[in-house]
């Protein structure tokens, strides 16, 4: 579903990225795991299309279509989909709003917002005075709607209560179709830096980011514990 | 009267202290009487949907009482319902010399040229008054309409919101389609008596080369109630204003709500300004404005004249284009003990927040209009239902000429 090929990134003419390559079919979960500043949320932000994020050289290509000059909204109707760590506050514009633009008008927005015990946040200005816990459950009610192919997660366990942790966990399996296991077609890149999620969540296969590249990649469970047991400075040494 | 007519032959000349100055003269003084209409819905089509995207309903269709008003012509008026009294200013001075007593009280006549001119030559204007207890089960409507090319029109209008009574005031002025340029001058006197609350909801729709200046006020007794909402969309060439709200007793409340839009080659300079002069008074402004090449200056005045008053101005304006928005918050505290602020803010839509509404499906231009839209919410004016769909419908109607 998603290739991205020797993905080189600048911010404000930084190189972030310095050639990522990641493979995601469909129905598959993957987990990106990394150290702060190692250039996870720049991955899905490029991916997702945001100006900042500027594509010097490699590829994205998304169901066999180069997307690398396809504007944001272009991606998003094509079916990516993303949960920001830190949305802006659009004031005036209400959650119920989002709710009806992410589904183009075809969602319940309060039978959705009772899944994710938001619905009195309906009427409230998107993400304004929202804890972090609530922007990434309404992020999540926005992706709920949108109902993207390839749902891009950036940390959507940190800020989240113990109370709600089970719920959220419980939202990312419905947007990835984890209830189904053989014709399963929604595919996902989670970042976590915890691994937290992994609690509430299976994972197919599991990458390294780090300094702008991928360290290393395989079994998430079992990069998870060797980050626990030596933590991210293994991969330098891992990288060597 | 005669003083008045004293007072004002004095200061006919007389420039008011904010923008530009205008000869009066250049604009036509007389014009055809227009005929009486028994049913608003006989006027021309093109006016009724004028009227309209002003918040007037031809059909006075969830109205309690109408006013209309067309160049120097009470065209209608009537109140559907007891205790509200809805009619032509003039009738009204015959019918009760009272009156005399609140005109020109809240509003000095020697305040400027324009308020001067309104008294040496007069065309009606309207008399709102709810009797003691009476409240508005529907809002009443009253429009101030320019039909005539080059007219001017210099109206007084009067509202009594007598004790413990409630008024939801719809006012819409607009100037015909086919009309460019004109002259609108209107003093309104509010008086809003003990636990009286007045909301009262203006919403203007001017032309390319209209000139236009209000001059209000109002006096809020003990634990009265003023609320303002002022939308102006369309293009006007000149519109200088600044309502006043003097809160004269304890516990009165007043708020004001403005949504300006700027075009290219319109310039307005608005502001709201309230007295917090008596015991545990409270007072709120809040202004939304944009730009996309005209000029807003946006002012705000709250003078705390005693301890123990509140008062908050909030503004903020956006930049779409080429536009210029002064803002220009003051915060006067006369004594010790006053508890005001302000906050005030412009300038662009943020990027990030135009990409995270494409994030979620909408183009670029869509992801603009629905940023503009929130920034002009009206949820904000915490209105009764009727009145908040009247500024939508307002709001909507603009949209194509906005985006």
């Amino acid at each position: 579903m998603l290739t991205v090929r020797d993905l080189h990134v600048e911010v404000a003419g930084r190189e972030i990225l310095k050639g990522i390559d990641i493979e995601i079919r469909e129905g598959e979960t993957c987990i990106l795991f990394g150290p702060n500043g190692g250039g996870k949320t720049s991955l899905l932000l490029a991916l997702m299309g945001f100006s900042n994020y500027q594509v010097t050289k490699g590829e994205i290509v998304f169901k066999g279509e180069v997307i690398n000059d396809l504007p944001i909204n272009e991606r998003a109707k094509r079916g990516i989909g993303i949960s920001m760590q830190r949305p802006p506050v659009v004031r005036g514009v209400k959650t119920r709003q989002m709710v009806e633009i992410a589904s183009d008008g075809q969602a319940d927005a309060k039978e959705l917002a009772h899944q994710l015990d938001l619905i009195e946040f309906l009427d409230r200005d998107i993400n304004l005075g929202f804890s972090g816990g609530e922007i990434k459950r309404s992020e999540l009610l926005q992706l709920l709607a949108q109902s993207p192919d390839l749902v891009l997660l950036d940390e959507p366990e940190s800020g989240v209560d113990l109370e709600n942790i089970a719920l959220v966990g419980k939202v990312i399996n419905k947007l990835l179709e984890k209830y189904l296991h053989r014709k399963r077609k929604k595919a996902g890149l989670i970042i976590t830096h915890t691994g937290h999620i992994l609690d509430y969540l299976e994972a197919d296969k599991g990458y390294v980011l780090f300094d702008g590249q991928i360290g290393c990649q395989g079994n998430p469970r079992e990069i998870l514990e060797d980050i626990r047991r030596r933590g991210y400075e293994a991969c330098t040494i891992c990288r060597r | 009267m005669e003083r008045s007519d004293e007072l004002a032959s004095v200061v006919l000349s007389k420039q008011a202290p904010l923008g530009e100055d205008i000869n009066v003269s250049e604009y036509c003084e007389t014009t055809e009487e227009r005929t009486y209409q028994e049913e608003l819905s006989s006027l021309d089509e093109e006016d009724r949907l004028r009227m309209r995207e002003v918040g007037i309903e031809a059909s006075e269709e969830g109205r309690s009482g109408t006013f209309v008003q067309m160049d120097h012509s009470v065209i209608h008026e009537g109140s559907h319902q007891e205790g509200l009294e809805i009619m032509d200013i003039t009738l009204a001075l015959e019918k009760y010399d009272w009156l005399r007593d609140y005109f020109w009280k809240a509003v000095p006549v020697d305040t400027d040229k324009y308020t001067a001119t309104v008294q040496s030559r007069p065309h009606h204007g309207y008399f709102i008054r709810a009797l003691p207890g009476v409240e508005t089960t529907l809002p009443l409507q009253a429009c101030l309409f320019i039909g005539r090319e080059g007219l001017a029109q210099y109206v007084h209008n009067v509202i009594i919101a007598e004790e413990g009574s409630k008024l939801d005031i719809i006012t819409g002025c607009a100037t015909a389609r086919h009309v460019k340029g004109s002259l609108h001058v209107g003093v309104s006197e509010f008086y809003i008596k003990p636990r009286a609350k007045v909301s009262f909801t203006m919403i203007h729709s001017w032309a390319e080369e209209v000139v236009v200046r209000p001059r209000t006020t109002s006096v809020v007794e003990e634990e009265g109630v003023f609320l303002s909402n002022y939308i102006c969309l369309k293009p006007v060439k000149s519109l200088q204003m600044y309502p006043t709200t003097k809160l004269v007793g304890q516990g009165a409340m007043a708020r004001y709500n403005s949504i300006l839009y700027a075009h290219t080659n319109s310039y307005l300079d608005v502001g709201s300004r309230v007295y917090l002069s008596a015991h545990c008074t409270r007072a709120e402004i809040l202004a939304r404005t944009i730009s996309s090449g005209g000029k807003i200056i946006a002012r705000g005045h709250l003078i705390g004249e005693i301890p123990e008053v509140k008062a908050h101005l909030e503004c903020r304006g956006l930049i779409l284009k080429d536009g210029v928005i002064h803002a220009i918050p003051e915060l006067e505290g006369r004594v010790a003990g006053v508890d005001m602020s302000h906050e005030a803010a412009v300038g662009k839509i943020a990027q990030e927040e135009i990409e995270y509404l494409m994030a979620k499906g909408l183009s670029g231009s869509e992801a603009i209009a629905t940023i503009v839209r929130g920034f002009m919410d009206v949820g904000i004016m915490g209105l009764p239902a009727p009145l908040t769909q009247e500024i939508d419908k307002a709001i909507k109607s603009c949209e194509r000429e906005i985006f």
